[in-house]
C-alpha cells in the first residue's frame, strides 16, 4: 500500500480581551461567582436584541491585518440554530458564509477565514440527582456565554503533528502581540481543535477527517495529533475506513472517545441574522488596523533569518519575545560578534544553564546582562578561554551576576595561551598515556580523546580543545 | 406533499414531541399550506437578490462600555429550578 | 360612557396640558372603565399593586393606554399570550412601554392576543379569545385582538399592538377603529417578544387618526438596544390636511378578483368616490408580485419565528415540564405543553423552510419574492402617492368560523402582508359598515392606505382629510 501522509488543518478559538460581551455591555468575567455579569440580553430573555461591540470589530480586524487575510467589504452575521443549555437563546450568533475576514496566510499555512461569533455559557456536571429518573444534572453558568470570538480556520496545509503545534505556536504569539486576547490555553481563551486525515502520499483528494477536540496545551495538541494519525492509518492499512466523527483526546491515557454518536449531524438551519445589520469596514479602519501591528513573529523572523540565524533559532527567538528583545540586546552590546554565535549561545547554552540552576523565567529575567554576556561569548570567540571554560563561568554569573573577566580571573580559567606550557602538558599526556597513542597511530580516530581528555584535566579545562588536538597530531 | 417521517424529523429540530394524533394532523395541515406556499418554487427568480435586511443600515455598533448586569438573584428570580447561584438542568441523555 | 371617556386622547392631553382636565381624574375614570372588562381583553389590568411599581409614570400628562401583553414591563406578567410565559415577569422593560411612561401615560393594563402574535382572530391565547365589542359571539381579529377590543370598547381610550402581517391593521379594521403599522425601523423593537425580527413592529390602535399621530410621536426613535431601529426623521406632526387635492392614490390591478366579501367591496368601492369627491385622483396600479405575499410570508415568519421561539425551552425562565427525564425529554415536554398549536404549526412550517435542502426552495426564495414586492410598490409609488386596498377581505368573523383551517385564516392577511413584507407604512381607518357574506349584523369595515417608507407624515395628513371627509360615528351598541 502506498505510504500514507497526514493531512492536518486547524480550528482555533480565541477568546477577545475587550472589555464587555460581543452583543451586549456585560463585563467579562474571571472566576467569578456564577450569572453575575448577567443580563436579560445575554440571558435570552424574551424581547431582547443583540447590539455589536465596536471594539471587537476592531480586534477582529487586528486580526485579520496580522494574518494577511482579505477583509471583506460587507459581511453579515448569521444564527446556528441548535438546542443546548450553554446557548440561552438556543441560536449562536455567528458568520456563515460571508466572515469579516477570508483568506489569508501565516508562514507557511493559508489561512482560510476568520470570523466573529459569541462564546457560550459554562455546564458543570453534578452528581446523582437522588431522583428516580435522570441521570444527574447540570447547573449552567452564563457569565461566559457571550464573550467574543473570533475563529479562524486553516487550510490543511499541515503534514505532521509537530508542525502542527509549533504553528499553532506561532499563531499564539502572533495573537498574543496585538493585544486583543490573553491567548491561554490552560484558561480557555485559546482553543485549538485539529482536522485530521490521511491520504495515499502523493495524492489530491482529501480523505475523510475526524475533528479533535480538548486539547488544552500544544503538547496535548501534538500527542493527540500524533494518536489520531496513528490510529487513522492503522485502521485504513487494516483496509478500513475513517468515520467522519468528533472526538476527544484524553491525555492521561492517550486514549481518544468518539464524542458525538453517528446520527447526531446538526442541521444548523443558518440563516441571515435578522437582528443585525451589515458590517462596513471603512478604509479608516482598515489603515487603523495595518497601521496598529507590532513586529510580528513572522516578521521578526525574516529579520533574524537576514541576520544569518538558523530558521529554528529564529523560530524560537520570535515565538518569545522577552528573549528575542535580550537577544537583540546582546547583539548591540556585542559589535562585531556575528549574531548566529550570540543567538545560539542565547537559545543554547544561556537556556540550558538557566533550566540547570533550575531559575525561573527566561534569559531576560537572569541576572546576566547583555554586555556581559556579549563579553563572554567575545572571551570565548578569541580564545581567551575555552568553549567549556565559558560554559563554567556562564553557570557561575547565572546564579551569582557578575563580570566574567573577574570571574575567569577568580577561578583561574584563561586558556592555556602560552603554546610551550601547553605543548609540555601534551607531550607529558601522551607519554602517560602510549596505549592510547598507538591506538592513534593505527587508525583509530577516537582514541585521541583519552589523551584530550588528561590534558584537559590536567589544565583543568583551559587548553583550547583544538589547540589541543593539533599538537597531538603533530607529535604523532 | 411533507411526509410522515418528515414531519417526526422536523419535530425533533423543533423539540416539540407530537402525539400520534398531532403527528396525523401535521402531516395533512402542513401538506395544504406548502401547496400553496409551492406556488413561489415555479417563478424565475434567477436573478433577484434575496432581502437580507430591510433597512438600509450599516455598521451599527455599540462602545466597549460596561453597562450595569443584572444582580445574581434577580437574574435567578425566573429560573425554574435555580441552585447553588446557577440554573440546574438535566444532563443530556448518556449515548 | 361618561363624557370623559368620550374624548379622544388627544382632547384630554390637550386638556390636561390647558389645565382644565385633572390628570388623574381621567386616569381613575379609564382605570374604572377597564375594570368592567367583559370582552376578556385584559390579561392583566394595573391596580396600583407593588408589583407595577416599575411601571409606574412619575406624572400623569399624556392618556393612560392599554398595551398589548408582548411587551415587557418590569415585574408585571407578561405572557405574549402563552402558556409557556404564564407567570413570567421581566426583569426590564421593553423600549416602547419605557417612551410611554416618560412621556407620562400611565399604564392601563396589558391586552389578550393570539399567542406570539400567531394569528388573525385571537383564539389562538392561551387563556380565551379576546370578544369583539361589536358582536360578543365574533372574534375582534388578531394578533392584536385584545387592543383593538380595548379601544372599540371602551376599556382604553388608546393602545399600543404589534403589526408582521397584519396584526394592528386587520383588529383596527374588524373593531371599527385605526390602526397603524409604521415604517420597519421606525419604533424600537426592544423588549417587543420576537415573532418574526424582520417583519415585527409596534403600532398604535386609537379611535382616531390624530390620536394615532400623537402615540406615534412619543413612540418612535432610534434606540441604541435596537440595531435595526431608525426612527422618523423629523418627528410626527398632528394631522390637518383639509382634503386630498393633488393626491393621487393607486389601487392594485390584482385585487378584482373574488378574494373578498361584496359587502367589503361596496364599502371599498364607496371610499373611493369619497377620495375623489375629496379631490384625490385614483389610478391604477400594478403590483404583480403581491399575490405571492401569502406564500412569501408563510415562509418567512414561520422561519424566523421557529428561531426566535427556541428560547422557550424551560431552562431560565417561564414554564418548565418534564424535568425529571432528561435533557431532551424536558424540552420537548415543556414545549409541547407550553405552545398552542398554531404556535407548534408554524414553528414546524419554520424549521422546515430553514432545514438542510429545504433553505434554497423556500427561504431563499420567499426572500426573493420579498425584494420583488418591494421592488413593486417602488415602482407604484413613482406614480402615486399612496397605494390603497381594503383591509381584510371580511368583516370580523364568527368565533369558530375559521379555526378548522389554517391556510384559510392565513388568507385573511393577503392584503396586509405585502406591505409588511415591504418595510412601508400603513394605516387602516374605518370606512363604514357590512353586514357579512352569509348575511347577519353590520359591522365596521376598514380601508387601507399604505404609503412608501418614512412616509408617516403625508400619509396621517391624508388618512386624517380622508377620515374627516368620511366621518364614521359608528360605536358598538350601549358606547
Amino acid at each position: 500500500m502506498a505510504e500514507l501522509e497526514a493531512v492536518i488543518g486547524l480550528e482555533i478559538h480565541v477568546q477577545l480581551a475587550t472589555k464587555t460581551k460581543m452583543f451586549c455591555g456585560c463585563e467579562l468575567s474571571f472566576g467569578d461567582e456564577p450569572n453575575v455579569h448577567t443580563c436579560p440580553v445575554c440571558l435570552a430573555h424574551p424581547g431582547v436584541l443583540p447590539v455589536p461591540n465596536e471594539e471587537a470589530i476592531r480586534y477582529a480586524l487586528q486580526i485579520g491585518a496580522a494574518l494577511s487575510c482579505e477583509i471583506a467589504p460587507r459581511s453579515i452575521f448569521h444564527r446556528k440554530n441548535y438546542f443546548y443549555p450553554d446557548s440561552p437563546k438556543a441560536y449562536q450568533i455567528s458568520q456563515y458564509d460571508i466572515p469579516i475576514c477570508g483568506a489569508g496566510r501565516l508562514g507557511d499555512v493559508r489561512i482560510h477565514r476568520a470570523h466573529l461569533e459569541e462564546d457560550a455559557a459554562k455546564m458543570i456536571h453534578v452528581g446523582e440527582s437522588g431522583r428516580i429518573h435522570g441521570s444527574g444534572a447540570s447547573l449552567v453558568d452564563f457569565n461566559r456565554g457571550g464573550t467574543p470570538l473570533v475563529e479562524i480556520v486553516t487550510e490543511p496545509d499541515l503534514r505532521d503533528a509537530a508542525e502542527a503545534a509549533q504553528w499553532a505556536r506561532l499563531l499564539r504569539e502572533t495573537i498574543r502581540q496585538l493585544g486583543v486576547s490573553d491567548v491561554n490555553m490552560e484558561e480557555g481563551s485559546l482553543r485549538v481543535d485539529a482536522n485530521v486525515s490521511v491520504r495515499p502520499a502523493g495524492s489530491e483528494e482529501l480523505g475523510t477527517k475526524t475533528e479533535l477536540k480538548n486539547m488544552n496545551s500544544f503538547r496535548f495538541l501534538q500527542r493527540g495529533v500524533e494518536a489520531e494519525l496513528a490510529r487513522q492509518r492503522q485502521l485504513v492499512e487494516n483496509g478500513g475506513t475513517v468515520e467522519q466523527e468528533t472526538l476527544h483526546f484524553d491525555p492521561a491515557s492517550g486514549s481518544l472517545t468518539s464524542l458525538r454518536s453517528k446520527e447526531e449531524a446538526h442541521d444548523y438551519r443558518y440563516f441571515p441574522e435578522p437582528d443585525l445589520v451589515p458590517l462596513v469596514p471603512t478604509e479608516e479602519q482598515l489603515r487603523e488596523a495595518r497601521e496598529s501591528l507590532p513586529e510580528l513573529p513572522v516578521q521578526r523572523i525574516g529579520r533574524y533569518e537576514e541576520m544569518g540565524l538558523a530558521s529554528d533559532v529564529a523560530l524560537t527567538l520570535a515565538t518569545d519575545p522577552r528573549t528575542a528583545g535580550y537577544f537583540e540586546n546582546v547583539v548591540e552590546a556585542a559589535d562585531g560578534i556575528e549574531p548566529r554565535v550570540l543567538a545560539n549561545w542565547v537559545t543554547g547554552e544561556l537556556a540550558a544553564a538557566l533550566r540547570q540552576a533550575e531559575v525561573d523565567g527566561g534569559a531576560a529575567d537572569s541576572r546576566i546582562s547583555p554586555p556581559d554576556l556579549a563579553k563572554l561569548v567575545r572571551m570565548v570567540g578569541e580564545r581567551k578561554i575555552s568553549h567549556g571554560s565559558g560554559k563554567r563561568v556562564l553557570a557561575a554569573m547565572v546564579t551569582g551576576g557578575g563580570d566574567p573577566e573577574e570571574i575567569v580571573e577568580r577561578e583561574g580559567l584563561a586558556q592555556m595561551s602560552d603554546s610551550g606550557e601547553l605543548e609540555a602538558v601534551v607531550e607529558k599526556a601522551m607519554a602517560d598515556n602510549p596505549d592510547a597513542v598507538e591506538k592513534i597511530r593505527e587508525g583509530n580516530g577516537k582514541a585521541i580523546g583519552a589523551i584530550v581528555g588528561a590534558v584537559m584535566r590536567e589544565t583543568k579545562g583551559r587548553a583550547d580543545g583544538g589547540e589541543v588536538n593539533r599538537l597531538i597530531q603533530e607529535k604523532l | 406533499m411533507i411526509e410522515r417521517e418528515q414531519v417526526l424529523h422536523v419535530a425533533k429540530l423543533a423539540r416539540l414531541s407530537l402525539s400520534e394524533e398531532e403527528v396525523e394532523t401535521m402531516v395533512g395541515e402542513l401538506s395544504g399550506i406548502l401547496e400553496h406556499v409551492d406556488r413561489i418554487g415555479n417563478l424565475d427568480l434567477e436573478s433577484v437578490e434575496p432581502t437580507s435586511h430591510v433597512v438600509a443600515l450599516e455598521n451599527v455598533l455599540r462602545p466597549d462600555e460596561p453597562r450595569p448586569s443584572l444582580p445574581p438573584e434577580v437574574a435567578l428570580s425566573s429560573a425554574p429550578e435555580p441552585q447553588d447561584g446557577a440554573f440546574r438542568v438535566p444532563s443530556p441523555q448518556a449515548e | 360612557m361618561t363624557d370623559l371617556l368620550q374624548m379622544t386622547a388627544l382632547e384630554a392631553h390637550e386638556a390636561m396640558v390647558a389645565g382644565d382636565l385633572a390628570a388623574s381624574e381621567y386616569t381613575a375614570a379609564w382605570k374604572e372603565a377597564a375594570a368592567g372588562d367583559d370582552l376578556n381583553a385584559y390579561l392583566w389590568r394595573n391596580e396600583d399593586g407593588e408589583d407595577s411599581q416599575a411601571i409606574a409614570v412619575e406624572r400623569d400628562c399624556v392618556a393612560p393606554i392599554a398595551v398589548k401583553d408582548i411587551f415587557t414591563t418590569e415585574g408585571v406578567p407578561t405572557t405574549a399570550g402563552s402558556r409557556i410565559l404564564e407567570g413570567y415577569r421581566p426583569p426590564y422593560t421593553s423600549t416602547a412601554v419605557r417612551k410611554l411612561l416618560e412621556a407620562g401615560a400611565p399604564i392601563l393594563g396589558k391586552t389578550n392576543m393570539d399567542e406570539f402574535a400567531m394569528g388573525s382572530s385571537n383564539e389562538n391565547s392561551a387563556y380565551g379569545p379576546a370578544l369583539n365589542p361589536w358582536d360578543r359571539g365574533r372574534v375582534p381579529g388578531g394578533s392584536s385582538g385584545g387592543s383593538a377590543a380595548v379601544v372599540a370598547g371602551g376599556l382604553a381610550p388608546w393602545a399600543i399592538g404589534t403589526d408582521t402581517g397584519g396584526s394592528i391593521r386587520q383588529p383596527a379594521a374588524f373593531c371599527g377603529i385605526v390602526g397603524l403599522k409604521p415604517t420597519y425601523g421606525a419604533i424600537s423593537r426592544y423588549g417587543m417578544i420576537a415573532f418574526a425580527s424582520s417583519l415585527d413592529q409596534c403600532g398604535p390602535l386609537t379611535r382616531t387618526v390624530s390620536d394615532a399621530a400623537l402615540l406615534l410621536g412619543i413612540l418612535q426613535g432610534k434606540d441604541p438596544c435596537d440595531s435595526t431601529s431608525v426612527g422618523l426623521d423629523g418627528g410626527v406632526s398632528l394631522p390637518d390636511r383639509e382634503d386630498l387635492s393633488g393626491l393621487r392614490f393607486g389601487v392594485p390591478a390584482e385585487l378584482g378578483g373574488d378574494e373578498y366579501d361584496s359587502g367589503v367591496r361596496a364599502v371599498f368601492e364607496q371610499t373611493l368616490r369619497k377620495i375623489e369627491e375629496l379631490g384625490g385622483e385614483i389610478a391604477e396600479v400594478s403590483l404583480p408580485s403581491s399575490e405571492h405575499g401569502i406564500s412569501a410570508y408563510y415562509v418567512i415568519a414561520p422561519a424566523e419565528a421557529s428561531s426566535n421561539l427556541a428560547r422557550y425551552d424551560g431552562v431560565r425562565y417561564g414554564m418548565r415540564a418534564g424535568g425529571d427525564g432528561d435533557l431532551v425529554q424536558m424540552y420537548e415536554t415543556t414545549r409541547s405543553e407550553g405552545f398552542g398549536p398554531e404556535v407548534k404549526r408554524r414553528i414546524m412550517l419554520g424549521t422546515y423552510a430553514l432545514s438542510s435542502g429545504y433553505y434554497e426552495a423556500y427561504y431563499g426564495q420567499a426572500q426573493k419574492v420579498r425584494t420583488r414586492i418591494a421592488e413593486d410598490f417602488s415602482g407604484a409609488f413613482a406614480g402615486v402617492d399612496f397605494v390603497v386596498t381594503p383591509t381584510a377581505p371580511s368583516v370580523a368573523f364568527k368565533l369558530g368560523e375559521k379555526t378548522d383551517d389554517p391556510l384559510a385564516m392565513y388568507l385573511n392577511d393577503f392584503f396586509t402582508v405585502p406591505m409588511s413584507l415591504a418595510g412601508i407604512p400603513a394605516i387602516s381607518i374605518p370606512a363604514g359598515l357590512a353586514a357579512p357574506e352569509g348575511g347577519g349584523p353590520q359591522l365596521p369595515v376598514g380601508f387601507q392606505i399604505a404609503a412608501p417608507a418614512f412616509g408617516e407624515q403625508k400619509l396621517l395628513d391624508a388618512a386624517y382629510a380622508l377620515e374627516q371627509g368620511i366621518g364614521f360615528d359608528a360605536r358598538p351598541e350601549g358606547l
